[in-house]
């Protein structure tokens, strides 16, 4: 499968990516991140030559809210689940990463850094157990609610499936990420996509969170929030149709990338994944099989953000 | 505390390379009464050269102070009058980010009149009245604090609540954000009560700081229940009747009205000085109820040993509660913002209150200001502690 990854479109860059795709046909878009804002896609839909079907997942979504109430109050119980799951595990991962970054304050020699190692090796076990969980909870969810025996969630599956199927290309935008992978998990955007013939595969253009939701691992954010900076955090999974790979919008404006021993450990945590970020301006074509190409900006292991070379 | 004698030039802190022009002006020989207009016309008064402030005032006196309330300074400092003119001066080191609120006290004749100082034009306003204020190097209104065109604005709604704890009709005004969605099925909004809430609605331009939070994604969309308080120095002294009103009669009906979370992690209360005790007391009598305490400059006047606390008869009820608080902590919500200012008598009560928050197994968050007692102390803390306990959704953003 084709993926094209953009950077933020404050200064748009999908028209001309878009157009050098050279396709024939309508083009699926998803602007679901916008939440109820959603439908405010003229802008897009002028830059992609109003060759584009909305699939509206997030108005679909609050029609399941409305016409299958039982769904809805399960979906309200896991939700605070998975919101009590990541609060646990926001607050060990505090504790977590302050000895590391307390042992990275302090000089020392090999013992030292060995200590550095095992701190973060701690982290990244933390961060790995859980992602399993959360998966776990939203697989035991999907299991016990089974959505596709679901008349209503059902239709509006095959109404996407359907319009998928025709799509020259599927456009994903930024917005709410956690908002977008929940919406793409549910209409099971990941198997209508992977349903073509070898070859015949529309491609994938996404952008900032957009981009983030097609990962196997959604880590958030923010190193200036009001707050100051924050850890980032293991979010979940989206639909995994690119793994090992972190991406980081507007890595430049929330990021301390100045502040290198930071950055070091977010890459070590994320390793061997690569941490790319998406600036507005980036376009990077990665081959689901193969990865990031050569010349992709990642952010390196001694936190710094250097060309990816050529294996 | 500097003088402005002996020709003093700022030598101290990085930031001051040059004589202070009040210090250039009593240089000039001969000073004429004319050239003091001519300097006021030129300067912003006081006048801010690096960490030293001068304060000034332009008439007949027979003594000037300045009046302030900075904790650990004597709170009158005498001016001096320049030779020849008829300018007083004091200078005052005040550390980057310091906002001192203050008035002058001109004596004449034996009388005694206490004034906002008539060269500054900078109000700071609150439920006593107004006062200058002086913004040290460094200090900047916050841009989150000013009505800002792009944020949608939320409403306030003025209801009465009858209260059978409190026998009176308890008047609350509540904030609902920018498209409050009352019947939406899957929104559910935290709730934040706030102690004074008609004094942070007028002197903390409480609406307007929601606002702009609400709108840059720094704190959930979120419901906010001001409440005004009957009497005071009663109600607010860790009082049962209080805290039974807030609890088991303001809570319940708003829980029923409104889409809100009900649970305890999306109820605050808020408070500040004596405020910020009625939380932590309602808190303390109802432990499984609020989420998130956001206590700012409380008056947690305490005695280690002995009955001598200070603060007088109204703090009598406050001193056995908190001593109480203190003498066997115990968690009453899961998250406590603390904020206090250091020019503030209270600061060391404040900062004597977060290990014992700590050790009752609370997340403390604590934030100390260059500021005193004052509701724009209190406004510009606002983020920090808002966002903290009821974060925005904008770790979840990427446009």
């Amino acid at each position: 499968m084709r993926v094209i990854l953009l950077g933020p479109q404050r200064r748009p860059t999908v028209d001309a990516v878009v157009r050098s795709l050279g396709l024939g046909g309508s083009i699926a878009t998803i602007t679901a991140g916008w939440r109820e804002r959603e439908a405010d896609d003229g802008e897009l839909s002028g830059l992609l030559g109003r060759h584009d079907t909305n699939l509206g997942l997030y108005r679909r979504w609050l029609d399941i809210q409305d016409r299958d109430p039982g769904y809805a109050a399960a979906e309200r119980r896991v939700q605070g689940e998975l919101a009590e799951l990541q609060d646990i595990y926001l607050l060990r991962l505090d504790h977590a990463l302050r000895a590391v970054y307390a042992l990275q304050r302090r000089s020392g020699d090999q013992l030292h850094a060995e200590a550095i190692a095992a701190a973060v090796a701690a982290v990244r076990e933390l961060d790995a157990a859980h992602l399993r969980r959360v998966n776990e909870v939203r697989g035991e969810f999907f299991a016990e609610l089974r959505p596709h025996d679901r008349p209503v969630i059902a239709g509006h599956r095959a109404e996407v499936a359907g319009i998928l199927g025709e799509a020259a290309a599927l456009v994903i935008a930024g917005g709410h990420v956690g908002v977008l992978a929940d919406v793409l998990h549910l209409f099971n955007v990941a198997a209508a996509l992977s349903g073509r013939a070898p070859g015949a595969e529309a491609p994938v253009v996404a952008w900032s969170a957009g981009a983030m939701a097609l990962t196997d691992r959604i880590v958030l954010f923010g190193d200036r929030s009001a707050q100051g900076p924050g850890h980032a955090e293991v979010y979940g999974s989206g639909l995994s149709v690119l793994r090992e790979v972190v991406l980081l919008p507007h890595a430049r404006a929330r990021m301390l990338l100045d502040d290198t021993a930071r950055m070091a450990v977010f890459a070590q945590r994320f390793g061997p994944g690569r941490c790319v970020p998406l600036e507005g301006g980036t376009r990077i074509e990665v081959d689901r099989d193969r990865g990031c190409p050569p010349g992709t900006r990642v952010l390196g292991g001694d936190g710094r953000v250097t060309a990816l070379e050529a294996a | 505390m500097t003088g402005g004698g002996g020709g003093v030039t700022g030598v101290r802190g990085p930031a001051v390379r040059h004589k202070l022009a009040i210090n250039r002006l009593r240089d000039r020989r001969p000073l004429e009464p004319a050239m003091a207009d001519r300097f006021l016309a030129r300067h912003e008064v006081p006048i801010v050269e690096g960490d030293r402030c001068t304060f000034l005032y332009h008439g007949e006196a027979d003594e000037v102070f300045l009046i302030h309330r900075i904790f650990g300074l004597p709170d009158h400092l005498p001016l001096r009058r320049l030779r020849g003119t008829d300018l007083w001066y004091v200078v005052l080191e005040l550390p980057a980010g310091s906002r001192v609120e203050y008035q002058l006290e001109v004596v004449r004749g034996g009388e005694r009149e206490r004034v906002n100082d008539p060269l500054n034009p900078r109000l700071a306003h609150s439920p006593m009245g107004s006062s200058s204020v002086c913004y040290a190097r460094g200090y900047a209104v916050p841009d989150w604090t000013q009505p800002d065109p792009e944020a949608r604005a939320g409403s306030l709604v003025d209801m009465v609540v009858p209260s059978r704890a409190l026998r009176r009709d308890c008047p609350v005004t509540l904030y609902l954000p920018a498209r409050f969605r009352r019947a939406d099925p899957i929104t559910r909004y935290p709730l934040l009560i706030v102690h004074d809430g008609g004094d942070y609605l007028r002197y903390a331009a409480a609406k307007t700081v929601l606002d702009n939070l609400i709108h840059r994604l720094d704190m959930a969309e979120t419901v906010a229940a001001f409440v005004y308080p009957g009497d005071r120095l009663a109600e607010y002294a860790n009082s049962a009747a209080h805290a039974r009103y807030l609890t088991a009669e303001l809570l319940p009906r708003l829980e029923a009205e409104l889409p809100l979370a009900g649970t305890p992690s999306g109820r605050a209360l808020m408070g500040s000085s004596f405020g910020a005790v009625a939380a932590l007391a309602t808190a303390y009598r109802h432990p499984d109820v609020y989420g998130s305490l956001l206590l700012q400059s409380g008056s947690f006047v305490f005695t280690d040993i002995g009955h001598d606390h200070g603060g007088g008869p109204p703090f009598e009820p406050v001193v056995r509660f908190v001593n109480r608080y203190r003498s066997a902590p115990r968690p009453v919500a899961d998250r406590v913002f603390v904020s206090c200012g250091v020019y503030e008598p209270l600061i060391v009560r404040n900062r004597s209150m977060v290990p014992v928050f700590e050790a009752a197994g609370m997340a403390v968050r604590y934030v100390e200001a260059r500021d005193g007692h004052s509701w724009v102390n209190w406004r510009d803390r606002l983020r920090d502690g808002l966002s903290w306990i009821f974060p925005g959704p904008q770790k979840y953003f990427y446009e």
